[in-house]
């Protein structure tokens, strides 16, 4: 049987003078991933090596790394794709804590600053909020998020600026933006409109390219955008 | 020593919502949690959540009741009925509150909330938001965290991420805390509250062939179990009938729910041919499905002897887009076929632990101060099967129930607040242990032993089980065990995000827990439910219309029995 060197980042900034890559070679086999092949060195020839995984199906989006030049999840990428060398290394924005695991807290932060959550006032129905089917579809694709952070890992504006909204964010922010249940939209605006917000986006689309659910975070900077514009000129949403 | 008046085991929705609970009656939480609570197994669930609204055109006359009674049916008359009325009592109420917190169920064109029909249950009353219900039921309780988070003062809201919990602190008999890794330093730490909830979800990685996330070990209930908490009915293990093959991930029932056939190599609706599923057909419930799956198989029916077809083909590429989008994503990305053009490959896998920790309906266990909602616990609301659409709906309400039980505990306490005598001595003990692991210095691997059990039990513990399968299972598990006594740890002893002292302690559970399945499934000579017994093809309510109580014990598991709490509906054969 045919096999498949992995080429994986390694660092512990505590102890080591700098990062190293390690290559590993096991066995290919049909529908090995990336992530069974990091489980299996991780089985069965190094169990130091650290890296974040929990459902291997692409839903939990603890996964994300950088693999063959690209952010993507390590538990759908099929190293049968990828050719004979599989080359990994941790999330670029964030710092290594061990090998694959970065620290989380600025994208985690950015998310919490957004404030997202549902704010529809006081007062709820009985029952459930009428939404219609339209309104209902304008939240697709925003509530697909699985908070990966690929998108916020491949954005340029976060790598000058760590305190940038970023694409993760923006798509959350302009979820319940979209979302016929919220008031808070003035707020929102606010809350992402300012001197670290949507502004500072290049538009150069790379979120939206790395995105392993096929999301357009872009599109969602653009319609904030345009909803802080419309505010400020009077205009209704 | 740290302190929370409470602590809330597991980031999943059951651990979220209890910790909500908490916090709205003014007890400050700390949810500790092995993962990021938004990458919780919760969040694998697909195919919806049930509450009698009414929703539906067909659904107009479903009822409280209705659902109560589907439960109790589909569980094989083993379910609590008083569990079973309180909990689809509370779910519209909780189905409602998920909804005013910003949860985008799937509308009907009145804009309500919409609902699907599911195996087991007489109307469409599946609530859902497209097949990532449980993703976006798992997302919005975060959010609603994370607004708890901000709108505390004094940090009534803390969320520990990456903290494994290994031991309970116990003060004459009663649970004052708990012991925890913390992954990233691999250092262990003590911390004390008044009260602790585990809502740490299933055992699914017992088995190989399992939809459960890798995450989902037998931890969760082997560390109250190992406390001296009985673990209840653990030989009722759901397998779902359709998984993908190869990975085993699921393939919701949502896809039957929305008209999908099951068809085996000949092309033919197998459901048919059996008595059992010949009127429910695609729908009949999970156990029915499994076995006549397996059935078709064993008959020579499959393909490669090992699957049959889930075909969605003829739903269309739009409903599949706007219903079914993630199937249709995990088909290219996982095996490179489109269900609009291709049918699905799928084959029954382990998907729910239906026994759990022992709780009554409020969520406490036998341990004062300690209490368990969700799948890690067993209330019994699920019986000996259960439905689909039950297990999210599970979660919220006994995570919510089970909130309130505590604080309302807390808040009758004489006298509490932290002890470090009591901190001090548990974490010596509990530091002393892991040092020993770390010194393990045997030849065989842990990681090995990890997998040859879960192999076993898929081989000789699943769909049907037979007295000598059984047997052979039970002398594996131990063989296992002997292994397990001789293994080392291998590689560096550096602990940070050092998995390895966590892969002992899942390997110890799982070896444990397996150990009660297995006691569990030999001991009860009859089939009911998913337990499926060829030598005792009939299910036998004059000897086991009981509950299963697994205590522990280090050479395997004492098993006694508990009635089962009858009410409005006696046992019947159950007739689909």
């Amino acid at each position: 049987m045919s096999k498949v060197t992995f080429n994986v980042f390694r660092f512990d900034p505590e102890t080591d003078a700098g990062p190293r890559y390690q290559r590993y070679e096991i066995e290919q086999a049909p529908g090995l991933t990336v992530l069974g092949g990091l489980l299996e060195i991780q089985a069965k020839t190094d169990p130091s090596l650290a890296f974040r995984s929990a459902c291997r199906a692409a839903v939990c989006g603890s996964c994300a790394m950088h693999i063959n030049g690209q952010y993507r999840l390590a538990c759908e990428m099929q190293t049968e794709m990828l050719g004979a060398t599989v080359t990994v290394r941790p999330l670029g924005h964030l710092s290594v804590i061990k090998d694959l695991v970065v620290e989380m807290k600025p994208f985690w932060d950015r998310y919490k600053e957004i404030k997202p959550y549902l704010m529809p006032g006081d007062n709820p129905p009985e029952k459930e909020f009428i939404q219609s089917c339209d309104d209902r579809e304008k939240l697709d694709g925003g509530i697909d998020c699985i908070l990966c952070s690929c998108c916020y890992n491949s954005c340029p504006v976060v790598g000058t600026d760590p305190a940038y909204v970023g694409p993760a964010a923006a798509l959350k922010a302009d979820r319940f933006l979209r979302d016929s249940r919220d008031r808070a939209r003035e707020e929102r605006l606010l809350l992402t409109g300012g001197d670290h917000g949507v502004w500072r986006c290049h538009t150069v689309f790379s979120c939206q390219e790395v995105c392993p659910k096929d999301l357009n975070p872009t599109g969602a900077i653009a319609d904030l955008k345009l909803g802080a514009i419309k505010a400020k000129l009077g205009l209704r949403s | 020593m740290r302190y929370f008046q409470s602590i809330v085991v597991g980031g999943g929705l059951a651990g979220l919502r209890a910790a909500i609970e908490l916090n709205r009656n003014n007890v400050p939480v700390a949810v500790m949690t092995r993962v990021h609570p938004v990458r919780s197994h919760s969040g694998a669930a697909q195919g919806g959540v049930n509450a009698a609204l009414g929703n539906h055109e067909r659904g107009v006359y479903d009822s409280v009741e209705k659902h109560a009674f589907d439960t109790v049916k589909g569980s094989d008359y083993l379910a609590d009925q008083d569990a079973v009325s309180r909990m689809c009592g509370d779910a519209p109420e909780r189905i409602y509150e998920m909804e005013h917190w910003g949860c985008p169920f799937s509308r009907t064109p009145e804009g309500k909330i919409a609902q699907r029909p599911f195996g087991g249950a007489g109307f469409p009353r599946t609530c859902y938001a497209g097949d990532k219900t449980g993703m976006v039921m798992l997302h919005t309780l975060y959010e609603q965290v994370v607004r708890f988070e901000q709108a505390s003062e004094r940090n009534e809201m803390t969320v520990l991420d990456e903290w494994v919990v290994t031991h309970l602190i116990t003060d004459g008999g009663v649970c004052r805390g708990v012991v925890a890794l913390d992954l990233r330093t691999g250092a262990a730490e003590a911390f004390i509250s008044e009260a602790v909830i585990f809502g740490t979800g299933g055992s699914g990685r017992v088995y190989r062939n399992s939809t459960n996330a890798l995450i989902s070990t037998a931890h969760g209930v082997a560390v109250p179990y190992w406390a001296g908490v009985p673990l209840k009915d653990m030989e009722f293990v759901q397998f779902h009938p359709t998984t993908l093959v190869g990975t085993n991930i699921l393939m919701t029932e949502g896809c039957r729910g929305e008209g999908g056939y099951l068809l085996n190599k000949a092309g033919e609706r197998f459901m048919a041919f059996y008595e059992d599923s010949k009127k429910a057909m695609e729908v009949a419930p999970r156990d029915i499905t499994a076995r006549n799956i397996m059935r078709e198989i064993a008959a020579g029916r499959g393909f490669e002897n090992s699957y049959v077809h889930l075909d969605i083909r003829h739903l269309g590429e739009q409903k599949i887009a706007k219903k079914l989008p993630g199937i249709r994503d995990i088909c290219v990305g996982f095996l490179g076929i489109d269900p609009v053009r291709d049918p699905i490959p799928v084959q029954p896998g382990q998907h729910y632990s239906m026994g759990g920790v022992d709780t009554a309906t409020d969520g406490s266990t036998v341990m004062k101060g300690l209490y368990a909602a969700g799948e890690c616990a067993c209330v019994s609301v699920h019986g000996a099967n259960r439905l689909g659409g039950n297990s999210l709906l599970d979660t919220v309400v006994f995570g919510a129930i089970s909130g309130k039980a505590a604080g309302e505990y807390i808040a009758g306490l004489a006298s509490s607040g932290p002890n470090a005598k009591l901190a001090d001595d548990a974490l010596r003990k509990a530091k002393a242990e892991i040092d020993a692991v770390i010194s393990l210095e045997g030849a065989e691997s842990i990681s090995r032993v990890r997998e040859d059990l879960a192999a076993l039990m898929t081989e000789k513990v699943g769909v049907f089980r037979e007295r000598e399968g059984l047997s052979a299972a039970l002398d594996g598990v131990k063989a296992l065990k002997a292994r397990f006594s001789k293994a080392g740890f291998g590689g560096p002893r550096g602990l940070k995000y050092n998995f390895q002292v966590l892969n002992y302690y899942e390997t110890r559970a799982n070896l444990d827990v397996a150990e009660a399945i297995v006691a569990g499934a030999l001991a009860r000579e009859e089939s009911r439910g998913s337990h499926s017994r060829t030598d005792f093809p009939f299910r036998d309510d004059g000897r086991f219309l009981k509950h299963t109580m697994a205590h522990f014990a280090p050479d395997g598991p004492r098993l006694d029995y508990e009635p089962v709490t009858l009410g409005k509906w006696e046992p019947k054969e159950r007739k689909y």
